[in-house]
């Protein structure tokens, strides 16, 4: 191919000095060529596995998996390097099916071929186990306006329960640089303060049953999503798998118009770090206010004009420090279930009751639900205002 | 001018669903010259059937759209200026789609 198209500007890459660059890294600005970006690709990711010790000899590890790109990458590359340098871990897949007809169900085709390609075995859970109502049957029930909310809430505590089910150590998260400079600048605008202070770390909920962590954590998205498409060129192997599978992307099909906030947002970055619905919110189709899309938007438009406002992004975030005497909120654990809650009973909980006793608005909008006085307290005793963030206490990041 | 585009990341939902394209664009400038900058407003005019605005930002692609010319990141040879010969194969990524 080289020889067909001898452009005006042929360059060459800066390691090897030898081969056609195929790539401007946004880290760097280095033109690189496909082989050895896909050899430093993996090599950067093995570096920040080792040096923040994520991992340890022997551990179980789940990989949360929604079959777009991020997911579908992170399990590629994790497998390979769990080969390559011995890490010694069992590495499983684990999918949510929300039981959204014509969106997770196609999606969740993807992670099944991933299970074979990779020889991961995959563990789905589902809302119609967890929670006895698929998400089709809660749009029947409350239709369109406030689905999203549920999904979000349920979808959070199901990858906690079936990480709990495969019994692993740890769960991994396919959430990338982009996504955490994103969240960042959200959390700043939201003044969110107790999130702030715990979005850039690359390992989350040590003190819980089950860590969460992101070895993504420095990686650009550009270059996940050309990592695939470069991988294909360089290895016939893998290109099947990549190329013609793809990562799945099309929109949730049961997307509420009119969910307010950031929340989803929010609770999409959990799991699923790139999350379909977080696009339409970006793109402002459904948003009816536009700043709803203005940090993904400015992310990108700053990465444009300089790439490396990301990483920069991500070292401020790290750099904030929270003043010892900020008063942060307390998690306890849900009267019900046992899942971690900052109220008496955890959101889903809530939420599920107000569905089963065919209350569904219970639990949602602003109300402060079941224990008011431990808010109260916090204000009283704080003097700032809103200082310990929102409702959704038992969220972590 | 003989071209294959193709688009992905959920890009291709704004052609009807269809993520190769061959086409044959005809510059209309000079004889023969066709540059990206030509390609990105004949794809809006010729191919985009819903939400424009999803693929192009002033008169270029919307940030966070990666471009590769021939499996070549369009950042290496010029970005809008990029010179296209006949048979160039010119792929569109979204990155703000699918996690």
């Amino acid at each position: 191919m080289e020889g067909n198209h001898k452009k005006a500007r042929v360059r060459l890459c800066y390691l090897c000095n030898q081969r056609r660059a195929a790539l401007k890294r946004p880290k760097t600005l280095e033109q690189i060529c496909r082989e050895c970006f896909y050899e430093l690709f993996e090599e950067e990711i093995h570096q920040v596995i080792v040096k923040n010790e994520l991992f340890k000899p022997g551990e179980r590890i789940a990989i949360g998996a929604s079959g777009g790109k991020d997911s579908t990458v992170l399990a590629y590359v994790l497998s390979e390097l769990n080969r390559r340098h011995n890490y010694g871990l069992d590495l499983f897949l684990l999918s949510v099916d929300e039981g959204i007809t014509g969106y997770r169900d196609d999606s969740l085709e993807t992670v099944k071929r991933n299970e074979l390609q990779y020889g991961l075995p995959l563990k789905i859970v589902s809302y119609k186990d967890l929670y006895g109502w698929t998400m089709d049957e809660i749009v029947k029930t409350i239709g369109l306006k406030n689905n999203c909310t549920f999904c979000g809430v349920f979808r959070r505590q199901a990858l906690d329960r079936g990480a709990a089910l495969l019994k692993v150590d740890k769960v991994v998260t396919g959430h990338n640089a982009d996504d955490i400079a994103e969240t960042v600048l959200l959390n700043i605008l939201r003044g969110d303060i107790a999130r702030l202070s715990r979005c850039t770390s690359i390992t989350t909920g040590e003190d819980g049953p089950i860590p969460r962590c992101k070895p993504f954590k420095y990686t650009y998205e550009k270059e996940i999503v050309i990592y695939p498409s470069v991988e294909n060129l360089n290895k016939m192997v893998t290109y099947a798998y990549f190329k013609r599978l793809d990562y799945f992307s099309t929109e949730c099909t049961t997307l509420s118009p009119l969910f307010h906030g950031y929340s989803l947002v929010l609770f999409c970055y959990f799991i699923f770090p790139s999350c379909l619905l977080r696009d339409y919110f970006v793109a402002g189709i459904y948003s009816p206010n536009a700043y709803r899309g203005f940090a993904r938007e400015f992310i990108k438009d700053l990465e444009r004009m300089r790439p490396r406002a990301i990483l920069d992004i991500i070292k401020s975030g790290e750099d904030f420090r929270i003043s010892t005497s900020t008063k942060m909120p307390e998690q306890g654990i849900c009267e019900r279930c046992g899942y971690i809650s900052s109220q008496k009973w955890c959101k889903a909980c809530v939420l599920l009751e107000g569905l089963n006793k065919g209350l569904p608005k219970l639990g949602i909008g602003r109300s402060r639900g079941l224990d008011n006085n431990h808010r109260k307290d916090v204000k009283q005793s704080n003097g700032t205002k809103n200082i310990e963030g929102k409702q959704c206490g038992s969220l972590d990041f | 001018m003989q071209l294959t585009l193709e688009f992905g990341g959920g890009l291709e939902l704004l052609c009807d669903s269809v993520k190769i394209h061959d086409v044959n664009v005809i510059p209309n400038n000079e004889v023969d010259k066709l540059t990206m900058k030509d390609l990105l407003v004949w794809v809006r005019t010729n191919l985009i059937k819903e939400r424009p605005e999803m693929f192009m930002k002033d008169d270029s692609v919307r940030p966070g759209v990666l471009v590769l010319v021939n499996d070549c990141d369009w950042e290496l040879s010029g970005q809008l200026d990029t010179p296209l010969e006949e048979k160039d194969v010119v792929v569109f990524i979204s990155t703000l789609h699918g996690g």
